[in-house]
């Protein structure tokens, strides 16, 4: 890893709260460009909280969030989409009555470039051919596995500079988590930058280059995917050795 | 009276059921949208119809102008309308409670309506001369109808077009799709909801005024003719079904027909020999048929017709 580079996202003591309750306790990460970064942690550590305060969904009530040297932790949802993060939600709250293409064409939204959007639409008919077939079905009859493809298919049609993924194998069978963890090595294959948060602990520092583990809000640990893969306290809380 | 003569009364009934009907739709087309994309419910839905109606009195009366120019106008107005209002008073209402919403629209309501009454004082007026105004077409013996009903039915049906194509054809129409559906995820996708909520306001305005510019060619107008017309509106949205656009119209439709029920039922009940309810009895009652189709819609159906979100 090129780390003369800046971050493309930096977080530095980010506290945010529901009600009273401060849920993300002051938490500092960075992401380099081309990296996969997964943030790991148990039910309730914060993880989806941290995620909704980078999208400006949720106030960071101290803290600063910087994207590409600029602090976006004032703005609005829509600009930071705008300025390139695209957040895939762990509930994928895709538009239900809509078609798949409807679905897809929503996630280009942020581009203006009509022929990009051709392009990105292709992108993801080859990366899911299934929903090439499925293109005109409401995504709202769709398997739980096809809709996460949806989610993640919308997710690319922007082309993010950063995407993160919020526990995109939740609520999978086993195969189609592979499947769904497969689709990620291959974006990050692709040099996207890629923030993954996962239960599929080993899975997901499988993919990785370097992982944060979470715990009640705070980072316990961080280190490459390799060091904390063989590190104890990975292996007794999350791999069960 | 002969058969003939009857049988042509309840055929320009039906025309004019029709026409009108796709005016009521028209007029709660506006209604439908707000609420479909930000469910508020709005209460002064029929004084931004009554603003419309003025656009075209004043264009007529004011500038001396065909009241058909009052139509471009009555657009622009009620665009300008509907987004002042959604930035002066119902985004903060969104914050609120439900019962905040109810109230905020209530009181925009009166406001307007007294605003109305200020400055146009409280007599009805109405269109005498026009291009259309005072003209008729004969669609065969003994069936005359008004060309400004007839004009109203057809324009309303291209606004219906229009926005048809504008809410399903276009990006801005799918953003507001999106809107409509899931604000959060909309965000997600970079939409500014807030804008797209102005625009709502806005598209509702400008569907009501053009509506009321029609309407005006032939219904006189005062600063209380919003009632009315906001207790049908919120018929045909029901019956239609929340946030419909087709289900708008095709209530629209029946509303219309109904409310134009008694002469055809006059026809019916001549023609039968058998008078059940006299003509005039049935006129009385004619608005009631439409509250009587909304009973039995929420009882059977309570989404509506075409009830998409609910
Ligand atoms: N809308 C909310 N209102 C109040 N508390 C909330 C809300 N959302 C989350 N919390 C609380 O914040 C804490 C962190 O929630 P969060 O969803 O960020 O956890 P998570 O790490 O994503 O968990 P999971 O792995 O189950 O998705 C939890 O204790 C949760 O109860
Ligand atoms: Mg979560």
């Amino acid at each position: 890893m090129n780390r003369s580079e800046n971050p493309i996202l930096k977080l530095e003591d980010v506290w945010v709260r529901y009600g009273t309750a401060p849920v993300v306790q002051g938490v500092s990460l960075e992401i380099y460009p081309g990296e996969t970064v997964s943030v790991v942690g148990s039910n309730g550590a914060g993880k989806s909280t941290l995620l909704k305060a980078i999208m400006g969904a949720r106030a960071a009530y101290s803290g600063r969030i910087i994207f590409e040297g600029n602090q976006i932790q004032k703005k609005r949802t829509e600009e930071i989409v705008t300025t390139g993060i695209i957040y895939v939600p762990e509930d994928r709250r895709l538009f239900r009555p809509l078609s798949v293409e409807e679905n897809l064409f929503l996630g280009a939204y942020a581009l203006d470039d009509e022929e990009r959007k051709q392009k990105n639409l292709e992108f993801v008919y080859d990366l899911f051919p299934v929903l090439h077939s499925r293109r005109f079905q409401a995504t709202a009859t769709m398997s739980g596995g096809e809709q996460q493809m949806v989610a993640i298919g919308r997710g690319l049609m922007s082309n993010p500079r950063l995407l993160m993924l919020d526990e995109p194998s939740l609520g999978l069978a086993p195969m189609l988590v592979d499947e769904v963890l497969d689709t990620v090595r291959k974006l990050r294959e692709r040099g996207l930058t890629i923030l993954l948060v996962e239960q599929n602990v080993r899975e997901a520092l499988e993919i990785s280059d370097r992982g944060y583990i979470l715990q009640t809000g705070r980072i316990a640990k961080h280190g490459s995917a390799k060091d904390l893969l063989e590190s104890d306290e990975i292996r007794k809380a999350f791999l069960g050795m | 009276m002969t058969v003939e003569t009857l049988l042509a009364q309840a055929l320009k009934a039906l025309v004019s059921g029709l026409t009108m009907g796709m005016v009521f739709g028209l007029v709660a087309l506006g209604l439908t949208i707000i609420f479909g994309v930000m469910d508020i419910v709005n209460f002064a839905h029929g004084e931004f119809l009554m603003i419309g109606m003025y656009c075209g009195l004043l264009t007529y009366s004011g500038l001396g102008a065909d009241p058909l120019f009052g139509l471009p106008i009555a657009a622009v107005v009620g665009f300008a309308l509907g987004v002042g209002c959604y930035y002066g008073l119902v985004q903060f209402l969104l914050r609120g409670p439900m019962i905040a919403q109810l109230f905020g629209t209530f009181g925009l309501m009166l406001f307007l309506r007294n605003l109305a009454l200020l400055i146009m004082g409280a007599d009805p007026r109405g269109v005498h001369h026009g291009a259309l105004v005072g003209k008729s077409f004969v669609m065969g013996p003994g069936i005359v109808v008004e060309l400004t009903k007839l004009t109203a039915g057809i324009f309303s049906l291209l606004a219906f077009a229009a926005v048809w194509w504008l809410m399903n054809r276009t990006r801005i129409g799918l953003a507001l799709t999106a809107t409509a559906l899931d604000g959060q995820a909309a965000r997600y996708m970079g939409i500014p909801t807030e804008k797209m909520n102005a625009f709502a306001w806005g598209l509702g305005g400008t569907t009501v005024a053009v509506a009321g510019a029609l309407l005006v060619n032939f219904w006189p107008v005062d600063p209380n003719v919003g009632l009315l017309f906001t207790m049908i509106a919120f018929t045909t949205v029901a019956l239609g079904g929340f946030g419909s656009i087709p289900g708008a119209a095709f209530a629209g439709l029946i509303v219309g027909l109904l409310i134009n029920l008694p002469p055809i039922w006059d026809a019916i009940s001549a023609f039968s020999q058998w008078p059940i309810l006299t003509a005039g009895e049935m006129h009385q009652f004619k608005y009631s048929f439409v509250y009587l189709a909304f009973f039995l819609i929420m009882v059977l159906r309570p989404r509506g017709l075409f009830g998409w979100k609910y």
